[in-house]
Order: structure tokens, then sequence, then C-alpha cells
């Protein structure tokens, strides 16, 4: 316990520091006031692997560590899509998590938002379409914004998130730039 | 026969370095594979081929070290059906089951019940037979017959395919009674996204893109296995400086994720100081990583030849940086570890797979390590610089979260000290050679030991640089069934804990 309580004070705080710094951390700032803006408390994400390779999955799990702390910026995930404000889905959508995505779309109370992930998630990447792929997560339900990359960085998802938070459904797709 | 009978009869083949190649009638694959059993093989993959018009072939990789074996089971024209060796390898029963549903071929073994095959395709349509595919089914979800367990307050909780966490989708059918598990059957082809057929649409010296993404989480490993069948089909010398920084990459990709697995272990097991010290770990990992190698995963760093980008002057500096730091903060972490009464607890005991157990389901890789089955690749058929390097291997016994707790400790620490060794001795020259178009009808055979375990590539070419097959085998094919038997007599609330040890590839077992 003291090794654990020692460890703990010797590594403080490591959460990278606040805004006006750099890029990265400007987005996390304009993050947490979209979200307070537009849902006036924390953001809820249900994350769906809708036929990923699993990298997207690594890189979203980065979003948590204590570099990036998401939870600090409010945002968590959670179990179930039915206390999700944004699903955060992973492709290409094979067509055996078809229904899946599909029912967790209809789970998601409205308003909702969509984020697709990664070049698979935006157009199928290298897997294309195909008799087992249906290639973009916008094939199967509505996307708001998509992040591109193969992986994307954390930073990239942030700015994904961020840009789904503040962008009124019904307009064109954006694209976060680089 | 003894295998050093049939050995006889191999020819090498320009596949692996150590790999020969033996061509057999279906009435003489049972009597090998007996004989593979009987000398401590191991099966490593399994695959069929067939196309209308030839006479189709079931592939196996077998390998009972120091030897691999490529075994080509030729059936005669028209020939449909070969027999099956569940009864002598388990792990070929999902194989088997995945290779009809894809080829049409099937095995004289009883369950005849799909595998990857849900509802996207007609029961009669075989995805690498077929020229096109036929429209889905009109439903797009299918009934499958799992197995019931019958008996006083027994019940059933499904789980899956999407799970409550970050991972990826399968399904769980627990049969339970009060909180304990009387079984588990797996359903899993969630992802099964078509990459065999994918591969047959791409050019032969660009496969190892996809390569890389049959799963993420081991694009070095992958891309590597593809490279090494490519090359020795065109017979390509691939430089020193190369193969070091190959093994660079797939050293940094198995430290990274043992570094995230070690965190998640601790989490499960409700210890969030485990998952945050890891996480920030890995984090420095994958940052200097990308400093150094120029992507924080190295989905494209393998390429034909040698490596798409060379080490940079000053990369080496930001590797030895960060591999010091992890040298320096990973025992410290270790130490809170073992004396941590609440984590021993949860780790000890919990999914035990016995060595006997898991000789006979043929574990592999890490999880293979921790339950006495001593198979690594980098020690066993060492490819440059692995011959160079003296791998030291870590085994244990105990076959439980604990043990697949030490082994990756293990692991890790000489990850680091190869990563330190493979910088000290990174030779100059090129970082890669020229490949030129194998010819159609080589067979190349790739095998690398992937931080989960050995992964398998077996390559055809097609004319005028096409693919003709490619399979990729993935370690977790081997060990998921193993993962129903660990679970059994353990309580509900320990299974993502025993999952997560296992720490098993969906997307790289669907493909």
């Amino acid at each position: 316990m003291l090794k654990t309580l020692h460890r703990i004070a010797q590594t403080g705080i490591v959460t990278e520091p606040p805004p006006g710094v750099d890029e990265e951390l400007r987005v996390r700032d304009a993050l947490e006031r979209s979200i307070r803006e537009v849902l006036g408390r924390a953001l809820c994400i249900r994350q769906v692997d809708a036929g990923s390779c699993n990298a997207c999955e690594l890189e979203i799990h980065a979003l948590g560590n204590p570099l990036y702390s998401l939870e600090s910026l409010g945002i968590r995930f959670v179990a179930s899509p039915r206390h999700a404000d944004l699903l955060l889905v992973t492709g290409p959508v094979s067509r055996h998590m078809e229904v899946a995505l599909r029912r967790t779309y209809d789970a998601t109370p409205d308003p909702k938002l969509v984020v697709a992930v990664g070049d698979c998630g935006a157009c199928g990447g290298i897997f294309g379409t195909g008799y087992a792929s249906l290639g973009a997560v916008s094939s199967v339900i509505p996307v708001d914004v998509v992040v591109p990359g193969c992986p994307p960085s954390p930073t990239r998802l942030l700015q994904g998130i961020l840009t789904a938070v503040s962008t009124p459904r019904g307009k064109s797709l954006p694209t976060p730039s680089e | 026969m003894s295998l050093s009978r049939w050995m006889d009869l191999t020819t090498p083949v320009p596949a692996a370095a150590a790999c020969s190649a033996i061509e057999i009638e279906p009435a003489a694959w049972r009597d090998l594979a007996k004989d593979i059993a009987a000398a401590g093989g191991r099966l490593l993959a399994l695959w069929a081929a067939s196309r209308p018009g030839d006479a189709s072939v079931l592939r196996v990789v077998a390998i009972s070290p120091p030897r691999v074996l490529l075994v080509n089971v030729r059936l005669a024209r028209g020939a449909r059906q070969y027999p099956g060796i569940a009864d002598v390898f388990p792990s070929a029963a999902r194989l088997q089951r995945a290779a009809f549903d894809l080829t049409g071929l099937r095995s004289t073994d009883g369950d005849a019940r799909p595998w990857l095959r849900h509802a996207a395709w007609p029961a009669d349509a075989f995805p690498l037979r077929n020229g096109s595919m036929p429209p889905p089914p009109p439903s797009p979800v299918d009934d499958y017959a799992f197995v019931r367990v019958e008996g006083d307050g027994v019940h059933e909780i499904p789980v899956g395919p999407v799970h409550a966490g970050i991972i990826e989708p399968g399904h769980f059918r627990f049969s339970v009674v009060g909180e304990k598990v009387l079984r588990l059957e797996e359903r899993l082809g969630y992802v099964h996204k078509g990459i065999e057929r994918r591969f047959t649409e791409l050019p032969i010296l660009e496969g190892q893109r996809l390569a890389a993404r049959v799963s993420g989480d081991s694009g070095v490993a992958f891309s590597w296995a593809y490279c090494q069948a490519l090359e020795h089909m065109s017979r390509t010398a691939v430089p020193p400086r190369a193969a070091w920084l190959r093994a660079l990459a797939l050293e940094l990709e198995r430290a990274a994720n043992h570094l995230g697995d070690l965190g998640a272990l601790g989490n499960d097991a409700g210890f969030a100081f485990g998952l945050a010290q890891f996480s920030r770990l890995k984090e420095h990992l994958l940052r200097a990583t990308e400093q150094a190698l120029g992507q924080r995963y190295l989905l494209d760093f393998v390429a034909p030849g040698g490596t798409r980008v060379d080490l940079p002057p000053g990369g080496a500096a930001a590797l030895r940086r960060c591999i010091d730091e992890l040298a320096a903060e990973v025992p410290v972490l270790r130490g809170i570890y073992d004396e941590h009464p609440g984590l021993r607890d949860r780790f000890s005991g919990a999914g035990a797979v016995s060595p006997e157990l898991a000789s006979w389901l043929g574990l592999v890789g890490l999880a293979g390590r921790a339950s006495g089955q001593p198979l690594d690749l980098r020690v066993d058929v060492p490819q440059p610089p692995y011959d160079r390097l003296g791998v030291h291997r870590s085994v244990l016994n105990d076959g439980d979260v604990l043990a697949r707790v030490t082994i990756r400790f293990e692991e890790l620490a000489e990850s680091l000290r190869l990563l330190r060794d493979l910088l000290g001795t990174l030779p100059g020259g090129n970082h890669a050679a020229r490949v030129i178009v194998p010819p159609a009808g080589a067979v190349g055979v790739g095998l690398v030991e992937g931080w989960r375990g050995p992964v398998v590539v077996g390559l055809d070419a097609g004319p005028d640089g096409t693919i003709q097959r490619c399979h990729p085998q993935d370690p977790s094919w081997h060990n998921w069934p193993a993962l129903e038997h660990a679970i059994i007599g353990n309580i509900v609330p320990d299974f993502p804990l025993i999952n997560k040890s296992f720490n098993l590839s969906y997307s790289g077992h669907d493909l």
C-alpha cells in the first residue's frame, strides 16, 4: 500500500497542461465548453465495433489514459446505448454486425450523435465493400461526423467528438482537419 | 510410421526457412496427422483452396521443432470431402467448419454447423470458390444451434455481440447455476469482412497492407509473416538492417500490447491505479514509436523486401529514452502487483488451464507458455535476427490468470532487453531490397511469433502479380476453445478478467 501511494505521489498528475499551450489542448478546452453548451452535462459515449480490425479500438482506449484523460473533460464511455448521447462507431460494417449496429442505434435515445471512426468507418477502407462488408458506417445508420485515419490518433478522435457536439444535425457532414 | 519417415518424403519448398512440404493423398492424411501429434507436433494453420475446374487442396502447417511442415492434401478431381482430424488436433474442428463455409470442402468430422457464416451469404455459396456472390438471404439474422445444458436451476446468460466495454464483438452463451459457470459456448464470426477474398483482389506486392489489418494489434507480426512468404517465393534476400528493423518493430508491438494488457488486467480486478500507470507508459511508448518510425501503430512499416522507412538519425535515441524509462518503472509496478493482496486473490487460481489440457487443446503463444507449452517461434525456428539474439523463453505451469500476468511481465522485460540489443547492433546498409513478382503457382509460408502467439501466413501466387490465395492464421484460433474450458467452475463476474488474461483476437479470427 505504501509503495502504491508512493508511486501515485511520485507520478503526480501527468494530464497534459491546460489550454493555450498547444493545439491538442485547445481542442480539449473547446470540447468541454461545447459539451456544456449543447448538452449542459457530461457527454456519454457508447462505442460500437461494427467490424474493425481492433486498431481503432486501441486508440479509443488511449483517450482514457492519464495524458488525454477524457473523463476529466466530462466525457465517459457507458456500457449501454440507452445511457448514451453519442455512438462512436468503427468499421467497415460487416454484414454480420449490421443488425446489432441498427439495434444499438435504435436503442440510443434521441437526440443522438454518431461519429464514424477510421478510414474503414469512413468508406470501408482497405476492406472495401463485398459479400461480407457493407463498408462505410453511413451505409447503415445516419452519421454526423467522420474521423478518418488508420487508425486515427487520440487527438483526431477528440477533434471528431468536438465536431459532432458542435454541429447541428441536418447539415453536411464535416471532416475534422489534420 | 514415425514422423521422421514422413520427413523423408518431403521436399524443401521455397517457403519459410525451415519449412518442408509434403503432398499426400486424403487416405494418408489421418495417419500423418497422428504421427505429427505423436511426435509432439502442433497444428498451426489449416485452410482449403477450391476453384471450379481444379482439384481442391487442403493445406496444413504443423510444427515439431525444429521442423515446420506444409502438408498439401490433394483431393481427387471433383471430390469435396477430406478426412477430419478434430480428434487429433481439437482446434482443427472450427478451422474445418470455417474452411467449409468459405470453400465448400467438407471434413468427415461430425459438427456440420456453420462457423464463420451467419446470414451474410446463403449456405450453398462459397466466397472463396464462387466467382460472383449471390445477394444475401432476406433475413439478416440466423438461428445458431447452441448446445443446451439441462438441469435443475440451470439458466442461460447470453452476452454480445456488442459488449459493455470498448472491445471487439462476439457472442458468449453461459449456462450457469447461481453464479457458477457450468458451460460457456462461444460464437464468433461477427466481424467477418471477407479478408481472404479481398486478398485475391490485391496485387501480391501490396498484400502486406491488408495482412497488417487482419488484427490491428498484431500489424507487424502479420505484415512480416506475409512478406516472409512473399520474399521466399520471389527469392529475395532481405538486407540485415531490414531484418533488425522488423524485429525492432515486432518487439515494440509486443511491449505495447503487454503494457496495455497489464493495465487492463489490474483494472478488471478493481485496481484502477494499474490502468492509469500502465496506460501512461504505453502512451509514452507509442509516442516514441511514432517519433522514431512514423506511426504509433506500425501497420505500414514492414514492406516487401524490408521496411517502408528507415530508422532516421535521432530515432534510436528517442526509443532508447523510452526503453530506459520502461525498464526503470515496470519493475516497480510489478512489485506493487506482486504484493497487492486483492490482486493476488483475484488473479490466483482464476481461469486455470492445466498443462495436460493445454497440451491436448494445442494452446499456443503466451497463454500456452503460461500453461507449460513452451513453443516460441523466436526460439524454436528463429529467423534472422532472432537466430543471433538468443531470446529467453518464459514458461510457467499454473495456467491461471496470475500465470498469464506473470508471463506478460517476463516477456515485457525480455522485449526491452531485445530492443536495447537490436538498437545496439543495428547493421548499416539498405533497409529494403527490390522484390520481383513471384512466378504463378509459387507457394510460400511465413511464420512470426507475434505478441499473442504464432502468426502464420500461407500465400499462393497467381499470374501477373496477383494473389491466388492468401490465408492469414491468427493464434487465437487455437486458444479460443481453451477459454471455454478455463471458465468452467469459475463465477460469471470473473469472466471479464479471465477473458482479458487471454486477450484473444476477434478480427484476426473472423477474417
